[in-house]
């Protein structure tokens, strides 16, 4: 039996908002498993903490509770976790991949710079960099005439399409993919369906999040459905009302 | 990537210092002042690593310490107690056991410091030519024709206007004088940059230009850099981890944007809230 690239055990994700004296739960009680040329979707209503388990195995989220166990290249198990920041520094660097909701980049870039940067990360040369990048905003229907400007002042849908290429021109060994296809029209959201397709046949592992049941139904192999946490709980600290009563 | 400083437990007090500094400061005493001897715990029990070509922030209020920590790691200052070491390929040296001769030699060759007075890292009774010479000369080039070549190279290379090489820095603008500053400091091409608040007070615009420089220049010689700023947004576009200090110590330290994006301690929340 193949074993899984990530295996994710009893993550929990909340936030602690000490002004306001709040825990705001997020995610809770997530198991799920993702394996090499396979995809993974992660489905559920707004506010289940979908993007927490993905921000939570990237380090962009502090997890809270639970074991993220990924199995690197050498074969090694890593519990992304309690990694330390330099090994998730290299594992963003060379393994996974992370295509958020929303584009962020250095400003004041070109479009095909921001795009290659993840292989000049990796030591690639500027110039093979940028033709991989302008093959990939080519194979995402970016028009041209735009690859030598900064993406800041892109509509949505273009902005996506560069945040897409520069997740996927890296083929990282894992890939998140949030909410890939929310702002595209439906020509463009059909190249990424097939581009995604295709990595998951070079053997890319994807755990993704869709808000289209079609999108699942197409692309997931595996389907982990999260609830909503209980409502907030409240804390004893710093609290307004308490305060405005003292 | 190869580690090329690893401080520990970094701590400066100025006064007299008495035993209950310690326990009578901090952010959870709300001062940095101790209120049994008057003495200030500017830095205490610092500590981190830096990488090869890692950009390292150093985020907190004014008084919060992240100034005296790169004055302390430059020699300007020495600590009260502490260790840093800086690898070399071929060597490693326990900084602060060195004599002053071997602090001279780092200081000069091996790091560079802006400092976001002007004044402090540039000699405005000579040209902003002489400056880079000046250093160049301490570490030990000394053919006239190169280091004017070298200078040269330098400050187009910072957009300093070559016509200009050889006025004083006192007849430039701030952007310029930080410019000059940034060549100065890389004139010995040093593998470890410190920058402290180096873009404070400047426009914008001048700004913008400044930071895309440190970049380049980070991403061209693979220079490592400790940034301290109190400015979110130049923590967001330059590194890659942060610390961030509140009354002489560190309360929160990760990757930049688990930092930005999941700030843990209620100070670094404030912050990030208040961020425009």
């Amino acid at each position: 039996m193949q074993t899984p690239i990530l295996k994710i055990n009893g993550f929990a994700k909340h936030f602690t908002l000490h002004e306001q004296g709040k825990k705001i739960p997020s995610s809770h009680n997530v198991n799920l498993e993702v394996y090499a040329g396979e995809l993974t979707a992660l489905i559920g209503p707004t506010g289940a903490g979908k993007s927490s388990v993905l921000k939570g195995i990237y380090r962009t989220y502090l997890p809270s509770a639970g074991e993220i166990l990924y199995r690197d290249r050498h074969g090694e198990l890593v519990d992304l976790a309690q990694a330390d920041e330099y090994r998730m520094l290299q594992l963003r660097h060379e393994e996974i991949g992370f295509v958020t909701q929303f584009l962020f980049c250095l400003p004041r870039q070109s479009t095909l710079d921001v795009v290659a940067h993840p292989l000049v990360v990796r030591g690639e040369s500027r110039e093979s960099a940028r033709s991989k990048a302008a093959e990939m905003l080519a194979a995402l229907n970016l028009p041209e005439r735009l690859w030598s400007i900064s993406p800041a002042t892109f509509s949505g849908g273009e902005k996506q399409r560069v945040n897409l290429a520069r997740g996927l021109v890296a083929k990282p060994r894992l890939l998140l993919l949030d909410e890939p296809t929310a702002s595209l029209d439906p020509v463009t959201a059909e190249r990424v369906i097939g581009i995604i397709e295709g990595i998951k046949q070079e053997g890319v592992a994807m755990l993704a999040i869709f808000h289209h049941p079609e999108l699942t139904h197409r692309l997931g192999d595996r389907v982990v459905e999260l609830t909503p946490p209980s409502t907030l709980i409240q804390t004893q600290a710093i609290n307004k009302q308490e305060k405005a009563v003292a | 990537m190869r580690k090329i400083l690893e401080v520990r437990n970094l701590s400066k007090i100025y006064g007299k210092g008495c035993p209950r500094c310690i326990e009578s400061t901090g952010p959870e005493a709300d001062t940095n002042m101790c209120p049994h001897c008057g003495s200030v715990v500017a830095i205490h029990d610092v500590s981190f690593d830096l990488h090869e070509g890692e950009i390292l922030g150093l985020m907190g209020e004014s008084g919060s310490g992240k100034s005296t920590v790169v004055k302390n790691l430059y020699f300007d200052q020495t600590p009260s107690s502490g260790s840093a070491r800086f690898f070399e390929e071929d060597a490693t040296h326990e900084m602060f056991n060195l004599n002053a001769a071997q602090q001279r030699r780092l200081r000069n060759q091996r790091f560079g410091m802006v400092y976001q007075n002007p004044h402090l890292g540039l000699n405005f009774g000579i040209s902003s030519g002489g400056n880079i010479a000046e250093r160049l000369l301490m570490s030990d080039v000394s053919h006239y024709g190169e280091i004017r070549e070298r200078a040269k190279e330098l400050l187009s290379r910072t957009e300093v206007l070559l016509s200009r090489m050889d006025e004083s820095p006192a007849a430039f603008s701030g952007g310029m004088q930080q410019r000059v500053q940034i060549a100065k400091a890389l004139a010995t091409n040093p593998p470890l940059l410190y920058l402290d608040e180096v873009t404070t007070g400047l426009d914008l615009s001048v700004q913008a230009r400044i930071l895309d420089l440190i970049l380049e220049i980070q991403q061209e010689r693979n220079t490592a850099m400790i940034v301290v700023t109190h400015d979110l947004g130049v923590i967001r576009l330059l590194t890659g981890r942060a610390l961030v200090m509140k009354y002489g110590r560190v309360i929160e330290s990760g990757l930049t944007d688990q930092i930005l994006e999941d700030p843990q301690h209620a100070y670094t929340q404030r912050l990030v809230a208040s961020a425009l």
